[in-house]
């Protein structure tokens, strides 16, 4: 089997907050293979986020971190100088408000065409014609004057595409996603999920999407993660987590959700509220206290990776719950 | 951009979503000021102190001239020796600090609340109102404090009650404009949208809800102004346009013995030009502390 | 389906309001119901905010009329009294947690304002309400007597809704009340919705874009587009069977287990992207 495009292993990140170090990410482990799109997903202080700025190495100053993080065989936090450049250009990150991301006093087409210019030293006028190509491809027409135009003259859906047409100038070979439709409308979610999709087809792209929406993740994510308090609690193959999730945290999850094509009683909340890395015990299971099916043995420690069936779970139980967490309907 | 979740800041201002429960509580008040914040704060309170109990505390009579003693330099009980008119140094900054901590602390005063109030109904009527009010500001913000202080003396007579007033007019455009800006973001939040909807009145939502959340940003532009104040009525005295001699104040006792420094008796002017710095610079810094304070009270 | 002889607790007829040369709401009518639940549901742009800030008084209509509870608000409130008693028949609890709530006041002392504001209560009547409306919305002591900053965002939400309900309003208007929160949290309240309005009969208007949330709360539908009505109809069938293209489009755009976006094959700007 061909080495993983990214291997996080035992990643670890402890950050200083309110005066005391304190855990945001416990051994968090994943893979994505070249081509192939892994989605994120989790609730506030899960690490999802955190997560994807360890591996774009964009982590506040003073932060811990323990485990390796290896792109192409590489290790990452070993990079620096023109090799970290060259890193940054090979993964590219997007984020979910493109208007705090893009300069507003600086035109679109220097936006798009920075990267190229002065990292890969691509000259100007053959830089702004591959931005305007690539906004085409996003599906923004007129490509000349959208590269003249301020950041304030586009809405937030046009903004989000310039933000990933920039991002695949410098041909990445792995996106980072960090929530990049959650601040859009429904239809211009789909329409931007649909760009993200076919232009990652079309590049060869990587990708890990970030998002709280379970099934937005499972609907163009190959595999899915989901983490819980700074650790990934269960991967799945995207196509099964709804029917046969691995861990009751997931199946949970997609409980809680209103259901669109029912009307429903009442909806299977979970008690509690999620926590982050450093609220939760470091020696038992996190979701123990909220979980349906917590016994002893749960709270006693930690919980180990389980392999089941081509997913990780991170239960105890994993094995014994097997078939028995699939979404059953709501009352 | 959804909050899911509430916010701890981290140290890039990176917002980490975690509940906020169990967080530690941030550092406010005073010892959230720091080392410097809180030298300041004894600074002020020993001048504060001696501003009100100067005069008693002064060992000689600050008043009585002897010159056959002038210029005299530190002997005996006399820390500081004596002014141009043979007067104790020492004694004359213990009474000094009333008239000049006195005048500063009116001027504040006047123009934070004529500031803030202006500030408010801006903020709150927003629109016309707030056009109207915003222009006057600009047109008095043109005027510089000193410039109105010697209008109001020729108008009213030398004299520490004509310089304050002047300088709260001068420096109330810019407690305005500072608290309209952080006034009109409050006045938007939904926190008072919901007590409009309730029906509360306008002037109890201003008093009771969107006065209070600006006073962390009051007190701090008030301790700023406190300084600037008195620097500018300390050379308004120095004109000879405020505090007239032979009362005591610092900006008066610059200018009487400011011929003792090329003279080679610099003593009775510096220190109490030091007095000032010293003053000015605590009230600076402590209300840049508390500024940063102010900003960094969010969400 | 409601009774229709029932006078509705709500009324809007022909509601129009324009910022400018921009038509933001254009010729929009719906009623609610006695103890109905209806969503007004559309995208940016939609006039949706724009509608529930006119009804609870926070914008003026252009044209149009509003009228809760038999009494016309579609001018400007005249006097206090006359707000107060507006105050009493819609009440609006809003998107973010974190600014609905005054950061200085504890959820109780929040709670307790509007009680003395509509009410001349003694204190001890005043606080066994506050105990009652913080234990209906599932708060403990301590989240009660807690500032803001020490909640979490469903828990700011909970105070906002006990805040909104102390006013024993008819109508609850829940603009976008349950998107800011975590999923496992957005049940919690959308339960807890569910169960306020069993027990006090309230009516809501909740005001949102996701359908999954408007098909667990509502009864009834009104989809807008740029301002207008485009379709309208009891919550399942416009969900299950949309007639109109606009509506059509929103409910294939919501992702579900097997859903593959793809791109519209005619290019042009959704209603977030306006005209280029």
């Amino acid at each position: 089997m061909n080495e993983p495009l990214l291997a996080v292993t035992g990643l670890t990140v402890r950050l200083d907050v309110s005066g005391a170090k304190r855990a945001v990410l416990r051994d968090v482990a994943l893979t994505v293979d070249a081509g192939e799109a892994l989605g994120l997903v989790g609730e506030s202080g899960s690490g999802k986020s955190m997560t994807a700025r360890a591996i774009d190495r964009l982590l506040p100053r003073g932060a811990e971190v323990d485990g390796t993080i290896r792109f192409d065989g590489r290790d990452v936090n070993a990079l620096a100088g023109a090799d970290l450049r060259r890193y940054r250009n090979q993964v590219a990150m997007i984020f979910q408000d493109p208007r705090a991301h893009v300069n507003p006093v600086r035109r679109i087409g220097d936006y798009m065409t920075e990267a190229l210019r002065t990292n890969l030293g691509v000259p100007a006028a053959e830089a702004s014609h591959r931005a305007s190509d690539m906004l085409s491809q996003v599906g923004i027409d007129g490509g000349a004057r959208r590269l003249r135009q301020y950041p304030h003259e586009l809405s937030g859906g046009m903004l989000q595409r310039v933000m990933i047409a920039a991002a695949l100038l410098t041909e990445p070979r792995l996106l980072l996603a960090d929530e990049p439709t959650t601040a859009l409308d429904v239809t211009t979610q789909a329409e931007v999920m649909a760009i993200l999709d076919e232009l990652r087809h079309e590049f060869g792209l990587a990708m890990v999407f970030i998002t709280h929406d379970l099934e937005l993740a499972a609907a163009i994510c190959d595999r899915t993660a989901v983490m819980y308090a700074g650790q990934v609690v269960e991967i799945r193959e995207s196509a099964q987590l709804h029917d046969d999730p691995l861990h009751p945290y997931t199946a949970a999850l997609a409980a809680a959700r209103p259901d669109i094509t029912r009307t429903a009683g009442r909806l299977r909340a979970i008690a509690g509220r999620p926590l982050s890395a450093f609220e939760a015990p470091p020696d038992q299971c996190a979701f123990a206290p909220r979980c349906g099916y917590a016994l002893d043995a749960c709270r006693a420690a930690l919980p180990e990776i389980t392999e089941l069936d081509g997913g990780l779970s991170r239960c105890v139980r994993a094995r014994e719950l097997r078939g028995k967490l699939g979404a059953p309907a709501n009352a | 951009m959804s909050a899911a979740g509430g916010g701890a800041q981290l140290s890039t201002g990176m917002v980490v979503a975690t509940p906020v429960t169990r967080r530690p509580r941030p550092l406010t008040g005073l010892r959230g000021t720091g080392v410097a914040g809180m030298v300041s704060a004894a600074v002020i309170a020993i001048a504060t102190f001696v501003a009100i109990f100067g005069p008693l505390l002064a060992p000689y009579n600050p008043n009585l001239p002897n010159l056959s003693l002038a210029w005299v330099g530190p002997v005996g009980g006399h820390l500081l020796g004596f002014d141009f008119q043979g007067r104790d140094v020492f004694s004359r900054l213990l009474a000094g600090a009333q008239s000049s901590m006195l005048g500063p602390l009116a001027v504040v005063v006047l123009s934070m609340i004529a500031g803030a109030v202006l500030a408010v109904v801006a903020a709150w009527r927003r629109g016309a109102a707030d056009a109207v009010i915003s222009s006057g500001l600009d047109i008095l913000f043109a005027f510089p404090g000193i410039l109105l202080a010697v209008l109001a003396t020729a108008v009213f007579g030398a004299g520490l009650t004509a310089a304050a007033i002047a300088l709260s007019i001068a420096y109330m455009p810019y407690v305005a404009r500072v608290l309209r800006g952080v006034a009109l973001r409050e006045r938007s939040q939904p926190y008072i949208a919901a007590l409009e909807v309730q029906g509360s009145s306008a002037t109890v939502i201003c008093l009771r809800h969107l006065v209070p959340n600006l006073l962390p940003l009051i007190v701090a532009q008030g301790t700023i102004m406190f300084g600037w104040a008195m620097v500018d009525l300390a050379a308004i005295s120095y004109l000879g346009l405020g505090v007239q001699p032979p009362q005591a104040n610092w900006g008066v006792m610059i200018s009487e013995n400011q011929t003792g420094i090329v003279q080679g008796y610099p003593l009775p002017a510096l220190s109490a030009g030091l007095c000032i710095v010293a003053v000015v610079i605590a009230f600076n810094v402590l209300g840049e502390r508390l500024f940063a304070q102010a900003e960094a009270a969010g969400r | 389906m409601p009774d229709q002889a029932t006078a509705p607790v709500l009324e809007v007829t022909s509601l129009r309001k324009e910022f400018g040369d921009l038509v933001a709401v254009d010729d929009v009518s719906f009623r609610v119901a006695e103890a109905g639940s209806v969503a007004i549901v559309g995208e940016s742009g939609s006039g949706k905010t724009t509608i529930a800030r006119m009804i609870v008084g926070l914008e003026r209509p252009t044209g149009g009329s509003i009228a809760a509870c038999g009494h016309d608000r579609s001018r400007p409130a005249r006097s206090l009294r006359d707000r107060r008693r507006r105050g009493r028949e819609v009440q609006i609890v809003f998107q973010d947690p974190y600014t609905s709530l005054d950061p200085r006041q504890t959820a109780e002392e929040a709670i307790d304002e509007v009680l003395r504001l509509h009410h001349g209560w003694p204190a001890d009547r005043r606080r066994a309400r506050v105990a009652e409306l913080t234990e209906l919305v599932g708060l403990d002591e301590r989240q009660s007597r807690a500032l803001p900053r020490a909640l979490s965002g469903g828990q700011r939400q909970r105070v906002a809704i006990a805040r909104a309900l102390a006013a024993e309003p008819r109508i609850l208007i829940l603009d976008e009340s349950v998107a800011a929160l975590d999923v496992s949290i957005q049940a919690q309240v959308l339960n807890l919705l569910a169960d306020i309005r069993d027990e006090t009969g309230v009516s809501y208007i909740l005001i949102s874009h996701d359908l999954a949330v408007v098909r667990q709360l509502t009864e009834e539908v009104v989809v807008l587009y740029r301002g207008q009505v485009v379709e309208r109809g009891p919550t399942p069938r416009v969900l299950d069977d949309p007639q109109e293209d606009y509506t059509k489009r929103l409910r294939a755009s919501v992702p579900r287990p097997g859903w593959k976006p793809a791109r519209r094959a005619r290019p042009g700007p959704t209603p977030q992207e306006g005209s280029p």
